[in-house]
């Protein structure tokens, strides 16, 4: 088993396993101590109302390209080993996996600063727009400006 | 020519997923984007809200990038994954 036949970025409407992911960053990997995951998963209210469902829209092409730059600049920044980012599409319902982000590395720090900075940067740059389905219609969300914010510290 | 791609609520306001167009007189995304303007006043209004976010062959772009034939480029409204 290689690196090439696990690549690093998925997009797909299937749900993923963390167990096996972390199985996947961890398998034949004696040099990373720190394995550190993120997992969003859809919530049950959105800025008071109540959410029912989730559909997730991308650019395909984009998507990735858009990812990929994030995580060369991750690997420029820290010293990581192995990444693995999915995110779903499609029609998402609450508790639903919606994003993994998967990050090792020789000691924790690297691993936890790469993985936060991935995760904010693919909030205000990867190209998905989610639409909420509420009781009173559905809504397509808006960027919040906290986002920006948190992404611009890096 | 040029490819034009729009996303999420862009495309539902314009009721468009793409469209091809001629780019002689086209020299920016800035041009482009009044171009489309002008095509009646839905896209008009569509198209003065300043949040709007554009991208080039996939990448991300500010109004001045410079466009050509055979360039993909897309319009969308700020984006909300993770």
């Amino acid at each position: 088993m290689t690196k090439d036949f696990h690549p690093e970025i998925s997009i797909q409407t299937a749900d993923f396993s963390l167990a096996d992911e972390v199985a996947l960053l961890e398998y034949d990997n004696a040099v990373d101590g720190a394995v550190v995951t993120f997992t969003g998963r859809v919530r049950n209210q959105n800025e008071s109302k109540n959410v029912t469902s989730l559909t997730l829209e991308h650019y395909p092409g984009m998507t990735e390209k858009s990812l990929g730059k994030i995580i060369s600049t991750a690997k420029e920044r820290w010293r990581i080993g192995r990444v693995k980012v999915i995110h779903r599409v499609g029609e998402l319902f609450i508790g639903d996996q919606i994003v993994f982000v998967g990050v090792t590395s020789k000691h924790r720090q690297d691993a936890f600063a790469a993985n936060e900075f991935i995760m904010d940067y693919l909030k205000v740059q990867a190209p998905f727009w989610k639409k909420e389905a509420c009781e009173d219609g559905n809504n397509w969300l808006d960027a919040k400006s906290s986002d920006e914010s948190k992404a611009a510290k890096w | 020519m040029i490819k034009v791609v729009f996303f999420a609520a862009l495309r539902e306001q314009l009721n468009c997923n793409q469209l091809s167009l001629n780019c002689e007189n086209l020299a920016t995304v800035a041009d482009l984007k009044k171009q489309l303007a002008s095509t009646d006043e839905k896209w008009q209004q569509v198209f003065s809200n300043n949040s709007l976010l554009s991208a080039v062959n996939h990448d991300m772009v500010n109004g001045e990038q410079a466009i050509k034939s055979g360039d993909e480029v897309a319009f969308f409204p700020p984006v909300t994954g993770g």
